[in-house]
């Protein structure tokens, strides 16, 4: 399977990634469009904006701001790098509103100003653990997405979903099934794509990609963990984004 | 209406002792083992087993008090037993503290300085244990017990009720569960939110159960044995099993018509989502349909492990709960391959074998050796358990 990953990744590219992190393209199918995005690149200009809470930052980071000022290392600098790699005629810029320990409804709260600050043809919106930790009402962390969803589309920006972290030390204290659920079944029917990051990183653990179980102080495995999702992620978003029929092995 | 067979129908531990077995497996995260439990290939789960089989043995056990003893005794003794699971959930909840305030001490992954958060609440342990004396704050995986509890202390006046007029006391829990779903009605859990299992929902279940002991069972046996109802319960197994494969592949997501999607998800759980409750029924029907009551081998060695556990499922039931913490802490102490997987759901149904059996032996010895009081009930009746 490795090998044919390899394979899969065409020659043009500048930069090889490190064929680690690629063991999941499966979990990265997506049968829903980005045509913000599609135009954006068309357009040679695209921005995005993630917004998050703890997860999608490592310490040291600032909050918000450029991705690339904002904490180099965490997942949204790398998926700026990534995606200015993969499009290297399009100019990409990520921005970030991403703030410990919020809920979806206090993201959704934020929506608004962050979207019109920076008119992203994207948005990132990784969410759910923090709902999952203080028990939040299913119904209320749905309704909280689908709005998110509906406010981002009225000003023009595609939606990609962002679930919570694998952690598997935290497994028997947070349980995130109900939110994880809840996110992959709003996505489906507000038809974006959804990044299973749970999933993704569930099999880097089992396959040692990444020791997710290290009880290390340092920040080395965090890093290389980030940079790995940023890397998918913009996978994810060129696949989406393709105008024609997908093609499964990137000839671009 | 009287109890149609004063026989113990063995079929009832046997599913009760998988059941637990299986919310053992499931209640260790990340355990591959537990893909082998029915969550997986449907939309019910042991849950629904567990409290179906609760209420049929409560109302078996404690009707019969009911009718013998009068309304006050036999009162007296289900809140006895609710008394006894408070405190086998406060005892878990002990055990609960000190994993976690352990893993607080131990662990600081940079990745994970979020989900460290949810340790915030050992901060002010006088809020918190407060709230868990109360029921209100439940730990993962600890929700079951406080359902049991509030199921039993509403129970009596419930069971009054079933034994002179059962329709109208189904019709009654019926009747909740459809206000509770019009009126959004649930009882709040702190710091946020609500009951994961939701009472005025899973009472149907309860209650359902014990009409069922108390000859609802019988009434119903013509219509349970019709092809129809089998074929029924079959296509609808298989139909939920369908989807319950496109929760793993997604790619077969597409192959569910929108009109489907929209009518069946979100399938609740917290309320009992009726489509689980059919997703049981099917599951009771097929089981009742192929399994019969006089089974010989009910009685065989086979299966004598699960019916031990199922007869003592109070102290089974605890028993899983910590060893799923327990096999918890060996993945992420010791090892989490496979292999190590596999060993620990197997020692860990061992050793819920082991206590059951234990439980077992002294309840025997002490009827034998004529203890400080006389056998309560007859012996073995649920193993007095209800």
């Amino acid at each position: 399977m490795l090998a044919l990953l390899l394979l899969g990744s065409g020659p043009t590219r500048a930069e090889q990634p490190p064929a680690e992190c690629r063991v999941a393209e499966n979990l990265l199918e997506s049968s829903f469009r980005l045509p913000q995005v599609t135009r954006a690149i068309e357009a040679k200009h695209l921005n995005v904006l993630v917004v998050g809470a703890g997860s999608s930052q490592l310490p040291g980071s600032n909050s918000s701001g450029t991705a690339s000022n904002a904490g180099g290392n965490a997942y949204p600098a790398r998926l700026q790098h990534a995606l200015a790699q993969q499009l290297p005629d399009v100019e990409v810029k990520v921005t970030t509103d991403v703030k410990a320990k919020r809920t979806a409804a206090e993201m959704v709260k934020a929506l608004p100003s962050a979207l019109s600050a920076s008119k992203p043809a994207l948005l990132v919106w990784q969410t759910g653990t923090v709902d999952a930790m203080l028990a939040v009402d299913p119904d209320q962390f749905s309704q909280a997405l689908d709005k998110g969803i509906s406010i981002a589309h009225s000003a023009g920006a595609d939606v990609v979903l962002i679930n919570a972290q694998y952690s598997p030390r935290t497994e028997s204290m947070i349980a995130l099934g109900t939110y994880a659920e809840d996110m992959r079944w709003v996505a489906l029917q507000h038809e974006v794509p959804l990044f299973d990051r749970f999933s993704i990183m569930k099999l880097w653990g089992e396959l040692g990609t990444f020791d997710l179980y290290s009880a290390t102080k340092k920040l080395d495995i965090a890093e290389r963990v980030h940079d790995c999702i940023g890397r998918l992620l913009a996978d994810l978003v060129v696949t989406a984004a393709k105008p024609e029929e997908p093609s499964v092995n990137g000839s671009r | 209406m009287a109890p149609v067979s004063t026989e113990r129908d063995l079929r009832l531990d046997l599913f009760r002792g998988l059941a637990l077995w299986l919310i053992f497996l499931d209640h260790i995260p990340s355990n591959a083992v537990s893909w082998i439990t029915i969550r997986n290939y449907g939309f019910s789960d042991a849950t629904e087993i567990f409290v179906f089989i609760s209420g049929y043995t409560a109302a078996f056990v404690y009707g019969r008090a009911m009718r013998q003893h009068g309304f006050i005794v036999a009162s007296a003794r289900v809140l006895k037993r609710a008394w006894q699971i408070y405190v086998a959930h406060v005892f878990l909840l002990a055990i609960y503290l000190a994993e976690i305030a352990y893993v607080a001490n131990s662990f600081d992954n940079p990745l994970y300085t979020e989900e460290m958060g949810v340790l915030d609440f050992l901060k002010n342990p006088d809020v918190t244990i407060l709230q868990a004396l109360l029921l209100k704050f439940k730990p993962v995986n600890m929700d079951i017990l406080p359902l049991y509890i509030l199921l039993l202390v509403w129970f009596p006046p419930m069971l009054w009720l079933l034994l002179r007029a059962p329709s109208i006391a189904l019709l009654a829990s019926a009747t909740l569960y459809a206000l509770m779903w019009l009126f959004e009605w649930n009882i709040p859990a702190y710091p946020s939110g609500t009951w994961l299992f939701n009472p005025f929902a899973w009472q149907l279940l309860f209650v359902f159960g014990a009409w069922c002991a108390l000859g609802g069972a019988q009434n119903l046996s013509r219509w349970i044995h019709s092809r129809v109802v089998v074929g029924l319960a079959i296509a609808y197994l298989i139909f939920a099993f369908a989807i319950a494969m496109t929760w793993y592949f997604p790619r077969l997501a597409v192959y569910v018509p929108k009109f489907v999607g929209d009518a069946i998800y979100p399938i609740d759980k917290t309320n009992l989502d009726v489509l689980r409750i059919l997703h049981f029924l099917a599951l009771a029907v097929i089981t009742v349909a192929f399994v019969p009551r006089d089974w010989p081998a009910l009685k065989s060695r086979f299966f004598w492990p699960a019916i031990v556990c199922g007869q003592h499922s109070l102290e089974t039931f605890c028993m899983g709960v910590f060893l799923s913490f327990a096999g918890h802490f060996v993945f992420t102490e010791v090892s989490n391959r496979v292999l190590t997987q596999v060993f620990v759901s197997f020692l860990g149904i061992a050793i819920m074998v082991g206590v059951a059996a234990l439980i077992s032996w002294y309840r025997h010895a002490e009827r034998q050796g004529g203890g400080p009081r006389p056998p309560a009930a007859k012996p073995g009746y649920a193993g007095g358990d209800a």
